[in-house]
């Protein structure tokens, strides 16, 4: 902060008059390549948003036409309003955030209490318990051993299944476990000294003083959540059990049609209408475009507390 | 230890064991079981007989994968596609975190940095639906804009060709906002002085990037080269599932989604997960050596 006073202050008088131009050109031209590149940047990150958005409020045929580029041309409502009327999307919201608050819950808690006894450095476990967590993260059985496993314990094409098939994530532990570890001693053994158990610190000192990367944690975790498809694409045949996510992928990507529940999207025609899938889109991630700003800074303090120190 | 101790250690501590018990049992069940179930590898994995009735074959699956025609093409689609990946990729993060750095007008760093980071937060889904829509010959933009400059609209997502670019490009569009946060935590971890003193010698603000921020991100870009090329080996099966189709196998198909292909949707289940073995041994052993290195360099550890 302090440079950029000084520098804006130009305390600094140069003492040849050809200096102080070529200072200036070459600054600006830099700055002028920085500030360029960050715009373009944006551009192309909002663009494909903008036109998605655009075209979803346009007709069909606009469309084909190649009328729509940027902005929308005869601007109907007509998709949405198909959207909205479509009992299975909501659904598949619901399910959806079911899913995700609920897992979320459940990957919480059991991060925490895996967390809290490997931070603990009295625990004689510990060496031990760390490497069983850590060695999840470098190996792993892979996708058919996993697919055979849910499906030797009859979990297949349940909820329960989507709840916690995901629930811990070992990098989230030691993320969590380090953050456990930077709690002063003193607060606990006062604690220990007042003849609290390790269960009553945990849950009424340490995780309030946590709360910061619980919450950073838990947004990581809820995003993850509601993002995924690909093992619910094949864990769940039932189409009332499915999130957006995999019903979104029906209707955008999967070329079989026939199926009960995209059936009232096709109006009529041969596949949905090109509007309809952008509107799709529109309706499925507006929950995260608009929570997002209010809680980006969650998410980079969570890539801070992991990345630089984990 | 003492037998009296032990059980000493179980009653002070017995809330720890308690605790780490129910995370615990979902390891065993989710992570450890599944890892010994990558012997049906071995074995001749046959639904009704189930896994412990099933016939031992020995390495008979992983001969017939190395003789597999597919296997080199699948090894070249997985470095190409991370090696390119890596090559536009990675500089771009970086470059990114620099022309921040620049932006003096705090508002406005902070509106474009939450644009930046947008993308990252979109679900895989919904990505590549947008990319497929966008490169569709007959509705998508890219060839509307085509059209409107008089070409012929192109199929892209049936070209080999196109392919690795398309992923590519993805991948980038996606993360590379997201992953200027870690850069941009090292670059306010360096020293205002140098900074200061770089100010008295003459130096303008590219010669300070050149010559302070950069050599400054050095540390923190070796070790995000580093893990990035332990991961060589793996690409993820998500977007390519999403995007690919038969006509553009030659050039799309890795290893995970052969994975995939044989072993849940053409249900040879001991032959994919030979597949998947030998793809996630190889590629322990590219992230161990490269986490090894990282921390030779880092003097950190994680247990």
């Amino acid at each position: 902060m302090e440079t950029k006073k000084i520098f804006s202050k130009d305390l600094r008088r140069p003492r040849r008059k050809t200096t102080h131009n070529k200072l200036n050109l070459g600054d600006r031209l830099f700055s002028y390549f920085c500030n360029g590149f960050i715009g373009l940047v944006c551009i192309l990150t909002l663009y494909p948003f903008i036109y998605v958005i655009s075209a979803s409020l346009s007709p069909a045929t606009s469309i084909m036409r190649n009328e729509v580029i940027l902005f929308p041309k005869d601007i109907t409502l007509y998709a949405y309003e198909v959207v909205v009327q479509y009992k299975g999307l909501w659904i598949a919201y619901a399910n959806t955030v079911f899913y995700t608050v609920c897992g979320t819950l459940i990957s919480l808690l059991l991060t925490v209490l895996a967390a809290y006894p490997l931070s603990r450095k009295r625990w004689k476990a510990r060496k031990i318990c760390s490497f069983f967590v850590v060695f999840t993260m470098w190996f792993s059985g892979g996708m058919i051993p996993f697919f055979l496993v849910i499906r030797d314990l009859d979990l297949l094409n349940t909820r329960f299944v989507i709840l916690i098939y995901n629930a811990i994530a070992a990098f989230y532990v030691i993320i969590m476990r380090t953050y456990f570890e930077r709690i002063p001693q003193e607060i606990e053994e006062s604690a220990k000294l007042d003849g609290a158990s390790d269960l009553t610190i945990l849950f009424r000192i340490m995780l309030p003083l946590s709360l910061p990367v619980v919450a950073a944690i838990g947004l990581y975790y809820a995003v993850g959540k509601w993002n995924s498809y690909f093992w619910e694409m094949i864990f769940i045949s039932d189409e009332g059990k499915m999130p957006v996510q995999v019903l979104l992928q029906r209707i955008l990507l999967a070329s079989q049609m026939g199926q009960e529940l995209v059936k009232s999207l096709n109006k009529g025609e041969r596949t949905i209408p090109i509007t309809i899938q952008y509107a799709c889109i529109i309706v499925t991630s507006l929950p995260i475009i608009v929570l997002y700003p209010f809680v980006q800074k969650y998410f980079v303090k969570g890539v801070m507390l992991g990345g630089v120190k984990g | 230890m003492k037998p009296g101790s032990i059980y000493r250690e179980f009653i002070m501590n017995r809330w720890l064991y308690i605790m780490f018990l129910p995370p615990l049992i979902w390891f065993v069940i989710f992570v450890y079981w599944p890892m010994y179930g990558i012997l049906i590898a071995f074995k001749n994995y046959n639904i009704v007989t189930g896994f412990a009735n099933s016939p031992w074959v020995g390495i008979r699956y992983f001969e017939q994968f190395f003789s597999d025609p597919y296997f080199w093409r699948l090894l070249r689609n997985t470095l190409l596609i991370n090696v390119y990946g890596l090559l536009w990729g990675f500089p771009v993060p970086i470059l990114l975190a620099l022309a921040f750095n620049e932006l003096r007008n705090r508002k406005v760093k902070k509106v474009t940095q939450t644009i930046s980071y947008l993308p990252y937060f979109i679900s895989t889904v919904v990505v590549c639906g947008i990319v497929v829509k966008f490169l569709s010959p007959s509705t998508g933009v890219i060839n509307a804009i085509l059209q409107r400059l008089g070409f012929d609209s192109i199929y892209f997502l049936q070209k080999p060709e196109y392919f690795r670019t398309i992923l590519i490009s993805m991948g980038i569009w996606q993360s590379a906002g997201f992953n200027t946060i870690i850069y941009m935590a090292t670059i306010s971890g360096i020293n205002t002085e140098l900074y200061e003193s770089a100010i008295v010698d003459g130096a303008n603000r590219r010669q300070q990037a050149w010559y302070i921020t950069l050599p400054g991100m050095l540390p923190t870009i070796v070790i995000m080269l580093i893990l990035n090329l332990g991961q060589l080996l793996m690409v993820g099966h998500e977007r390519i599932i999403l995007l690919y189709n038969p006509m553009i196998y030659s050039t799309a198909d890795v290893f995970n989604t052969y994975v995939y292909r044989r072993g849940l949707l053409e249900a040879e289940y001991s032959y994919a997960a030979a597949v998947s073995l030998f793809q996630c041994c190889l590629g322990f052993l590219l992230v161990y050596v490269s986490n090894r290195i990282c921390r030779r360099l880092n003097e950190t550890s994680l247990w």
